[in-house]
Parts: structure tokens; sequence; C-alpha cells
């Protein structure tokens, strides 16, 4: 099983895509001739030439807009949103059209549109450059966003995406691009709504996804070092969102805590958590703790920035609070 | 009105009848919506027809139509079933959209009717998608985005003409313009003058202005510049001057606008016009015309009764179809 980083695992996974599927193109901004914001698509021009790797201009709107008429039109686009953050110029063609057309006509459209996207914060570019905001596209019925934490699961899980027939937010963290790990030769899938126990433990569950799940496997290591042993858990997709796979540890270990970057407010965090507390209250030692991003804009400096994001200390601080350990 | 093309007296009674079945169903759809049979937002057509069923008899089926809200004349100009199409105002799962858009969400995939959108300017970036496919795919296809004056003035206006215009996509870009949004007079809202069609130049597209009170004139006009797309050159800009002689929608009592501005432009009606022009020109006879009101005030009827006896969607449906 050779190591790829989580940026190499989405290249072939694209590359499989467009060399498999000839409805397969992808269009964005500088994803030709620049190789890609984040180099994932570096190369793709050459070897795919301008037909299917599409520079456009700087407009959210009708990138996604044309995502989704040419999917309606019998196309399998990706489209590259450069980051999340500009995604919100686009929100109307997200939110209004690829999510809804499918139930406004009754089920006669479809829109197998995918939409990657870079997210989250902790690289100093101030409030408008870091926000977490796929829990506000989880929130939205017609929609589904998968969130990889390792590059097995970014290629398993875009292949999946690929063959899905709905439009779907892929999130890459943009601090888990050089990310290494194994990814197997044979061919596999991730499906979406199952989440994976990334680490087994009977103590407490640390339930997180993306960059969460590395602190979490740093901060469960060094909780193991004290004789407390964690599940950590991926949810690896936030809509469909696994409530199983989360609800099985709690009942093992009777304590959770959820760790996401995005604001205390009307996220992932605040309705699993409620979830699960509806569903296992009598399996709870004690409340389910959130640690989350700071109920602020992202700030620039850089003792506040790593104030506002969660961090393995402030996960460690949180489990000996709220339970004890 | 001057008829360049030779067309058989059963192609243009039948843009009579289509104008006629357009505006009658909507004359009830009004009634039907202070029934309370009809609910939400109801924007009519009124007055515009002579678009709808003048550029649609210039397109061939496999073409894509997309529009806006005030798609009822489209929808039906384009081949939907009256039934289905009041249907689906009654909130029945027997409508185009089982129920499940309403007057503003009219879809009909068959007819590659790609629907109403109701986000205004929203429905311009899809349609360059569509032509876009159409164009990767290969396929003669041209795409008809409507849009009306106020979308003009909405950021995907421009992306959606600029990338258009770049990727030379087969897409015409319909301009419905009745000088109003809801009611702001399009002096008071665009800074562009009246010579709206030029909007296109900017970005190289060509462009063309019609008389959107004028069947024929619009059918001319779709046909040059669907064939221009058609054949590679990218997309157009056709502007269609008209006026709705109703609300916005029908919570709007018209308090805005000059009664003799209305006056003038009834005056052009396109269905009476249209009528003269049949009349005079010894294409039909007022028997005929006559024999033709009285079926489509029958199949609207019929439409009514349709809705009225079609069951509402069950309950299941509530969940259903969010994902494909
Ligand atoms: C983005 C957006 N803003 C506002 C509205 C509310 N609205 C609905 S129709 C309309 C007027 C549009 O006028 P125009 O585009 O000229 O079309 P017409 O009604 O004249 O056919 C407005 C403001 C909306 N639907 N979408």
């Amino acid at each position: 099983m050779p190591d790829l980083t989580l940026r190499e695992a989405i290249r072939k996974g694209l590359q499989e895509a467009l060399d498999n599927d000839p409805r397969v193109f992808i269009m964005g901004e500088d994803v030709g001739a620049y190789g890609g914001a984040y180099a994932v698509t570096k190369g793709f021009l050459r070897q795919y030439g301008p037909e299917r790797i599409r520079d456009t201009p700087i407009s959210e709107s009708v990138i996604v807009g044309a995502g989704v008429g040419a999917a309606m039109g019998g196309m399998r686009p990706i489209v590259e949103i450069m980051t999340i953050n500009f995604s919100l110029l686009a929100m109307d063609q997200i939110v209004n059209h690829a999510a809804k057309l499918r139930y406004m006509s009754g089920g006669q459209l479809m829109v197998p549109l995918l939409i990657r996207t870079v997210t989250g914060g902790g690289a100093g570019l101030a409030a408008t450059h870091s926000q977490s905001l796929e829990g506000w596209y989880a929130s939205v019925p017609g929609l589904k966003v998968v969130f990889p934490s390792t590059p097995a699961d970014a290629l398993g899980l875009l292949r999946t995406c690929l063959k899905d027939p709905n439009t779907i937010i892929y999130c890459e963290h943009a601090l888990l691009y050089g990310v290494r790990g194994p990814v197997p030769d044979t061919y596999y899938e991730v499906p979406l709504g199952r989440a994976e126990v990334k680490r087994p433990g009977t103590d407490v569950t640390l339930i997180s996804y993306g960059r969460g799940v590395h602190l979490c496997l740093q901060a469960a290591t060094e909780l193991a070092r004290r004789g407390v042993q964690a599940e950590v858990i991926d949810l690896r997709s936030l809509r469909p969102l696994d409530l199983e796979t989360p609800l099985a540890s709690l009942r093992k270990t009777h304590r959770a805590l959820i760790v996401e970057e995005a604001w205390p407010m009307a996220g992932i965090g605040p309705y699993l958590g409620l979830r699960l507390h509806q569903e296992a209250f009598d399996d709870l030692d004690a409340p389910i703790a959130h640690l989350c991003g700071a109920d602020t804009p992202a700030p620039y400096a850089r003792n506040l920035e790593r104030l506002s994001l969660p961090d393995v200390p402030a996960i460690l601080k949180t489990v000996a609070e709220a339970f004890g350990l | 009105m001057q008829l360049q093309e030779r067309l058989t007296k059963t192609e243009l009674v039948s843009f009579y009848r289509q104008m006629l079945l357009i505006r009658r169903f909507e004359e009830r759809c009004a009634e039907m919506y202070m029934l309370g049979k009809i609910r939400g937002f109801l924007h009519l057509y009124i007055g515009e027809e002579a678009i709808a069923v003048g550029c649609m008899s210039a397109l061939r089926p496999e073409d894509y139509v997309v529009t806006h809200y005030r798609d009822h004349g489209h929808a039906l100009a384009r081949g939907m079933d009256p039934k289905v199409a009041m249907a689906e105002l009654f909130g029945k799962v027997t409508g185009c959209s089982r129920g499940k858009g309403g007057s503003m969400h009219f879809f009909d995939a068959s007819r590659n009717f790609m629907g109403g959108y109701a986000i205004v300017g929203g429905q311009l970036p899809v349609a360059v998608g569509l032509a876009l496919a159409s164009k990767m795919k290969g396929e003669p296809r041209v795409t008809v985005c409507f849009f009306g004056d106020g979308a003009l003035n909405q950021g995907e206006f421009h992306e959606a003409f600029n990338l258009a215009s770049l990727w030379k996509l087969p897409v015409v870009f319909f301009l419905e313009n009745n000088l109003y949004g809801m009611g702001s007079h399009i002096d008071r809202t665009y800074a562009g003058g009246r010579d709206v069609f030029k909007a296109g130049e900017h970005y190289r597209i060509p462009a063309a202005q019609t008389d959107g009170m004028d069947v024929l004139a619009v059918r001319e006009a779709t046909l040059r510049a669907v064939e221009h797309a058609r054949q590679g050159n990218g997309p157009f800009f056709l502007e269609a001057l008209t006026y709705r002689f109703r609300g916005h929608s029908m919570a709007d009592p018209v308090e805005y606008r000059d009664r003799a501005e209305e006056e003038a432009w009834k005056v052009r009606d396109p269905i009476p016009t249209f009528q003269r022009y049949l009349l005079e020109n010894a294409i039909a006879t007022l028997t005929e015309l006559s024999e033709i009101a009285r079926q489509v005030n029958d199949e609207v009827e019929e439409a009514i009764r349709f809705a009225d006896a079609s069951p509402e969607p069950p309950p299941e449906a509530l969940y259903e179809d969010i994902y494909a």
C-alpha cells in the first residue's frame, strides 16, 4: 500500500474520473494553466486539454450555476470553488437551485454536481478567508457534504461522490493537503453517511471530522499515556450524518466530546450533540461536551488565531473539565 | 406585421389558438386564485403571450428552455398540457412538478422545458450550463433563457453573458422587457438607457430588438437568433418589447403606472391584433376563430375540472425527491 498525501489522493480520484468518464470535466478559477490554487489540478490542463479543464473568470455564481445546468444537461461537472469563503457568492446557485431542483421539479431533474472547495482556518488569513461553513451546507436538504481527514478516505469518498446523482460539497481542509497516509492499491469506495472509528477506546469518545480528527488522535495518544482510552470517531460525511457509530461508542464510553472548527451556534456539533442526548441520555455519565471555534470572526494575529481554534491542549483541558479524566 | 416566410394556415391559426389558450388559462387562474384554489404568488403573463408563442414556434423539440417565475405562458407554448399546468397550480400530485413547484416552478423535462426559476436572474447561469453541456456533447441544441428587465441588474447577468461569450455557447438570452420590475420602471432602475439590447455589446454578443406584441415578428427574430447560436457562433441577445397588462402579481394593485400608458399598450394587445391580421388577410374566418375560442374555453374548463378532481400529493411525498 503506497503512502500518498491527501492532495495526491484527490488528484488520483480526479484523474480516474477524467480517464473513465467522458462526461466528467473540471471548471473553476485557475484550475488549468495555474494548476489550482492548492495545486490539486496541476498538470491536468496539459493532460486533458482546455475542453475538460476549464479556466473560468472570477464569477462564482456562474461557475456553480453553469455546473448545475451542465449536470442537468447530462454532463458530470466537477467545479472548484477556490475556498468555501467565496462560495457565499454562489450561495443562491447552491442553496436555491442545485439543492432544490429535484424537489421542485417533482423528481424530474437531477443535478449530479460535485463542488470541491477548500475550507478551514489556521493559516493566518484573517476573518474572510478562514471560515468553516460546511455546517451551513449540511443544514440544507438536497445537498450532501463530505469532509475527508485522510488520503484513503479522500479517494474513497471522491469515488463515491462521483457516482452519486446529487449535488455534493466536497470539503478539503487547507492544512491537510500534505497529510500522508496509506492508500490501498486495490479499488475501494467509502460510502457516504458512515463514520469510522479511527482509534478504538473505552473511556471517552472524541467525535470530529477533517482536521479535528488529527487533533483528536494526538489528544488520544496523550490521554493513553495517562491511562485514559479515548475512542476517536471521524464523521467523514456531515450529510448524510451517521448517528449509529457515535451512539454505539457512547453506549460503551458514556462520555463524548465533539470537536470542530466551526462556530458554536447552529452547526454540526450542536445538532449532533442534541441528537445524541435525545438518543442516548440514559447512557451518558456527563453532558456531551463541545469544543469549537471561538464565537468571533477569525483573527489575524497568530496568538489570537491559535486561541480561536481547537487544539490538542484544549481537547485535553475539555476532557478533564467535562469528564474529570 | 409582415410575413417573410411562408407559414401554412394551420400554423398561423395555431399561433392564435396558443395565445388565446394562455390568455384564457390565466384569466381563469386569477379567478381560481381569488377562490383560494391557487396559493402563493401568482404572476400572470397576460399581454406578453406573443413572445412565448412566437419564440417556441421557432424552436426544435431538443432545444432547452429556461425561464423565470412568470412561466405559465412559456410552459403552455412549449406544449405542456393545460390540465397538468393547472393541477400544479392547484398543488395536486398530477401537476407537472407533482405539486412541489407551484406557479413559479413549472418543469417539463420531457419537453426540455428546464424550469421556471423564482430568484431574479438565477436562471441565467443555469442556462449557460445547459448550453455548455450541449456544446461539449456535440448536440445541436440551443438553450433559450428568458428573463425580465429586472434581471439586468443582477451580477449574474454579467457573469452569464461573459462566460457564454468567452466559451461561444449556444444560448439565446431572451429579454422580455415589459418596462417594469414589480413597481419600478426601467428608467429608474437601469442606468444603461433604453437601448437595452446593446448591453451585450461589451461582451461582443450580437443582439436584436423585436416587437413583443407581434407573434410573427418574435418568431422571425427568434429564428435568426437561434440559427446564429445553432451554427456555433456563440450566444445571441434578443430583446422583445412588451407590456404586462396586469399587476406584477395578484397582490399588486398597480398604483405606479400611468393609465394612459396602459391604454396605449392595450391597443396593441397581441391577440386582437393577430386576429385582425388573420381576418384581413383572409387566412381564417370569424366563424373559425370563434370555434377556436370555444374549444379553448372548453380546454381550460377541463383543466380546472381535472385539477380540482386530482388528489393532493400523499404525505410521504414530503420526503420524496430530495435526493436522486
Ligand atoms: C434575487 C431576487 N430579488 C428579489 C426578488 C423579488 N422579485 C420577484 S419578481 C421581481 C421583479 C422582477 O422584474 P423583471 O425581472 O423585470 O420581470 P417581470 O416581473 O417584469 O416579468 C422582484 C423584485 C426575487 N424573486 N429575487
